[in-house]
């Protein structure tokens, strides 16, 4: 049995076609046959679920329901989940549990999801691919042998491989949106704020964002629009009323403007920059005009990223010390020892290299030179991107400059870090971004990112749902995967 | 090189406080936990001091507004309009999320003075550099635990203002009386209890010694974490000296944190300049800038009450006080308040009535019932009305003390219970003319002996009309009367 999206499954609930058990019932079997095999789950979560399917049925009985009442959910790992375990893919939250629910849990919880499982990820976030999990690295299913992508790979892989409808990621500089793409879903992060960090366990909390993954742009405008709230417990959080992104998502985009970066276009590799080209032409199909835009400063994004993020990473991590909860090493002789073996023997090589790079650039006589600098390079990038979009509606741009590679092809940690040269400017300048599949190259996904103004997500959804009513490529599936 | 002899150096001290000052909010800095002192270990700690993952801080916006009393009280040049939180970076158990909060880049108080006497009694003006905003770290309790440290989070997160004066200050005792008026503001604020003993104000100070006249500034210690006053004068006269003799023996002095033992009396350092931390200062991404219009500094204006310097030049010149009752009376947070009350609602009497009044017999009446003036056992309007009684001649000093006494337990007006208890002075110069010519009958050898010049006999019949009228008549009038017969 497969459902064309929430609206299929929610239908069926609520004609009483099916009841929640047996909903949950079909995508428990599929978890527990095939996620060990993808390893895309850290935690399968049935007591959470359990609760939660009795009370949503009892609401679909009694005509309450909403559209998301019933629908399963599995939680990227770093959000807090109440009373469960919330591991960040890392040795150090191995035995973590949390003692409370993240505001996006909580606010997908109240609108009657039901959480089955936590997804792997990779350390704290940190990773384009999903092996720097201490539980293993992810699998792609198009090709098992290759990575899924990450941070977020875990919550890609679940939608890919149809073993839940809709997955929570986290997006700090391309971690949806670049799994997305290598496993051919579509994925969005919201603009910086929207969604509350709250309960979400930070990497670099000036990037840090959470968003969806789905297998269509209105999935993922549905389970949004539910997410997103302004949270007092979070003071960045935007000030913003809560919007139903799936509003605008009928409207015509003839006429709309589609920026396009073409010195982006001009460094892709052939194959994917022609797949990239005919999904932008689609576009054109549809009305759009396309406007070229010029970003002078994001080729330096990388650069500012990689100082950044560490730098704030760095503090962030500051607090797993095996003290209070997490990871402690066995008979430390002194309170030094216990700081320092914990942390050595709790974290993997990527996050103690993030750390080490990030106190590294915060130090004194360095801060000017790379914080700050970067700080400054951060904010030309926004106005960039502020000056592209007095002329454009959205950017049409490319996710990654490659499909899903082979495990251990990237043993250099900065060809890791160019895999999101395209997905980081959006990301400084905290625009609303995704992905959608476009087809196949060599058998494997590629995405197009849509990239909008600031708090403009239901323009980015628009342009994602209309592509996706007159394309199929976000209805391929990989072989073997869904009965 | 030096020609001088060491012992013709003259050395000159120069001091810089920072002071730890506690805010008197119900919550915490960045969380709705309670901080009140003194609860059991631990008990006071939400999942933000505990840094369980993914918590995140939110401003208490009433630490906001007393931090900008405090610019406001020592006349800052700059309340920022944009005031920033950054993260100091250090390992410590007692601070669990591996940074404190504070504000390095953009404090929100900048360039305020304050007033103090140097040791000439002349005004002498110290400048306040910055006071900024940060959270207090928990405590780590050595004792009770064989081999380990216990910690208590309690503390973790209390908001804190610290203060941080230029190095203006040129002897220890200065030092006190810069730290003593610091703390009066804070308290007459009500920003912070001024409890030393529990630490909510606390001391560091930065001392260097140079021979007089040199421009540079010599090589400064930090003495951190002096919890009395006595203590900082004691430990910043002991450093003093320490160094002094350091630097004339041909030594060279560290730069380094030392700490005072009260005990022995001595600094001794704390951690070496290998151990020195870099702190990998940085904006806190959690946490915007705080931006505030010039209308919501404006607002906090009607919370700054007059400060004692401001009060003493106000009773001694306008109410006429002498300097040292005006100091007492200043000083004194509730005492002043009650005074002020009093003052405004007299009408014949003078100031000075009522302070003598309150400094004198009902001071002592509190002391003797252990009790406080803000508990207005006594309401200000009913010692005004004792204080009008005794001005209109109404009673007598020593009935004033009865009524007092009275007022305590019936809580009536001293009108009333002159008139309940029959109390009134007897002014009536009939009636105490027939009193003195019936006692004067009685006692003729006195009076004979008083009318040959015995003044002893002339307070003899004072005495005996007091005995006489219980104390009620007016004792100039007994006076005129006796003089005459």
């Amino acid at each position: 049995m497969e459902f064309n999206g929430i609206r299929e499954i929610a239908s069926a609930l609520h004609t009483k076609e099916i009841s929640v058990q047996e909903l949950h019932d079909i995508y428990h079997q599929r978890q527990y046959s095939k996620a060990d095999e993808l390893n895309c789950l850290i935690n399968i979560t049935p007591e959470l679920a359990k609760q939660q399917i009795q009370s949503s049925q009892a609401l679909i009985d009694s005509n309450q329901a909403n559209i998301l009442t019933g629908i399963p959910i599995v939680h990227k790992d770093l959000f807090c989940t109440k009373d469960h375990h919330t591991t960040c893919g890392s040795r150090m939250l191995e035995n973590f549990v949390s003692p409370y629910d993240a505001t996006i849990v909580d606010n997908l919880n109240k609108a009657g999801m039901v959480t089955m499982a936590k997804a792997n990820m990779d350390e704290f976030a940190m990773g384009s691919s999903n092996e720097n999990s201490y539980f293993g690295a992810v699998k792609n299913p198009w090709d098992v042998t290759r990575v899924p992508g990450g941070s977020s790979g875990g919550s890609a892989v679940v939608v890919a491989s149809g073993l839940s409808p809709i997955a929570t990621g986290s997006d700090t500089g391309g971690s949806i949106r670049q799994p997305a793409a290598l496993c051919g879903v579509t994925g969005i992060k919201p603009s910086y704020g929207r969604a509350s960090r709250y309960g979400m366990v930070a990497f670099a909390s000036s990037l840090d964002q959470a968003g969806v993954f789905a297998r269509s742009a209105e999935d993922c405008s549905i389970v949004l629009s539910k997410m997103c709230s302004y949270d007092a417990k979070d003071s960045t959080s935007a000030q913003v009323k809560q919007e139903d992104f799936s509003k605008n998502l009928n409207q015509s985009i003839k006429g709309l403007k589609v920026g396009i970066v073409s010195e982006w276009m001009d460094s892709l590799p052939e194959d994917i920059r022609n797949t990239t080209t005919q999904a932008i032409q689609k576009l054109q199909d549809l009305g759009a005009e396309l406007i070229e835009v010029e970003l002078p400063t994001a080729h330096l994004a990388v650069s500012a990223y990689y100082v950044i993020a560490p730098a704030e990473c760095s503090s962030n991590l500051s607090r797993f010390d095996g003290v209070r909860y997490g990871y402690q090493c066995e008979n430390p002789v002194d309170l030094n020892d216990l700081y320092v073996r914990s942390r050595t023997e709790g974290f993997g090589d990527e996050v103690k290299r993030r750390i080490m790079v990030g106190t590294w650039a915060l130090s004194a006589g360095f801060y000017d030179a790379y914080y700050l600098k970067a700080q400054k390079i951060r904010r030309l990038i926004a106005q960039d991107f502020s000056k592209a979009f007095e002329n454009v509606d959205v950017i049409a741009a490319p996710v990654s400059p490659e499909t899903a590679f082979e495990f251990n092809a990237k043993k250099d940690p900065v060809s890791m870090y160019q895999e999101d040269i395209y997905t980081i400017p959006s990301s400084l300048a905290g625009l609303p971004c995704m992905s959608i599949p476009i087809g196949l190259v060599n058998e494997l996904p590629v995405g197009l990112q849509l990239i909008g103004h600031n708090l403009q997500e239901s323009i980015i959804l628009n342009v994602a749902h209309q592509f996706q009513q007159i394309t199929d490529f976000h209805k391929q599936v990989a072989e073997g995967y869904y009965e | 090189m030096n020609n001088k002899t060491s012992s013709q150096i003259n050395w000159e001290t120069v001091i810089g406080l920072e002071i730890h000052t506690q805010l008197k909010t119900k919550s915490k800095l960045f969380a709705a936990t309670n901080t009140a002192y003194g609860a059991s270990p631990n008990t006071q700690v939400s999942f933000l001091e505990a840094a369980i993952p993914g918590t995140l801080p939110v401003f208490n916006e009433k630490v906001l507004r007393y931090a900008i009393r405090f610019g406001l009280a020592v006349g800052a040049k700059v309340i920022a309009k944009e005031s920033t939180f950054d993260r100091k970076n250090y390992f410590y158990p007692d601070s669990p999320k591996g940074y404190q909060i504070t504000q390095l880049n953009q404090p929100i108080v900048e360039h305020g003075t304050l007033t103090i006497q140097d040791k000439n009694g002349n005004d002498k003006i110290i400048r306040i550099n910055r006071a900024h905003i940060e959270e207090d770290a928990g405590k780590s309790v050595h004792e009770n635990y064989a081999n380990y440290s216990g910690i208590d989070l309690n503390r973790c997160g209390t908001p804190l203002i610290e203060i941080v004066s230029e190095p203006d200050l040129s002897s220890a005792k200065e030092a006190v009386a810069y730290m003593k008026e610091i703390h009066t503001i804070v308290t007459h604020l009500g920003i912070c209890d001024g409890n030393l003993q529990e630490g909510s104000f606390r001391c560091d100070a930065n001392v260097s010694v140079r021979p007089k006249g040199q421009k540079e500034l010599g090589t400064r210690t930090e003495l951190k974490n002096i919890n009395s006053f006595r203590f900082v004068e004691k430990a910043i006269n002991i450093e003093i000296k320490r160094q002094i003799k350091l630097l004339e023996s041909g030594g060279k002095i560290t730069q380094e944190t030392r700490l005072y033992d009260a005990d022995k009396n001595e600094t001794r350092p704390m951690r070496s300049k290998e151990e020195a931390n870099d702190y990998r200062y940085f904006p806190d991404p959690d946490l915007l800038p705080v931006v505030i219009d010039q209308a919501y500094i404006d607002a906090q204006k009607q919370y700054i009450p007059e400060f004692p310097a401001a009060k003493i030049n106000r009773y001694t010149q306008e109410l006429k006080l002498k300097v040292d009752d005006a100091k007492i009376i200043a000083y004194d947070k509730p005492l002043s308040a009650f005074f002020d009350a009093t003052v405004k609602q007299l009408v014949k009497a003078e100031p000075k009535t009522a302070a003598n009044m309150l400094l004198g017999e009902y001071s002592a009446l509190l002391n003797s019932k252990d009790a406080l003036i803000q508990d207005q056992n006594i309401t200000d309007i009913q010692f005004t009305g004792l204080i009008e009684a005794l001005a209109e001649g109404k009673i007598s000093h020593k009935i004033a003390k009865i009524i007092l006494e009275k007022m305590w337990a019936s809580g009536s007006s001293a009108d009333d219970i002159i008139k309940q208890e029959g109390l009134a002075q007897v002014s009536d110069s009939g009636e105490l003319e027939s009193i003195i010519s019936e006692i004067i009958n009685n006692n003729q050898s006195q009076f004979i002996a008083y009318k040959e010049g015995d003044m002893k006999m002339f307070n003899f019949f004072v005495g005996q009309v007091m005995k006489q009228t219980k104390g009620r008549a007016n004792p100039a009038q007994v006076k005129s009367i006796l003089e005459k017969s």
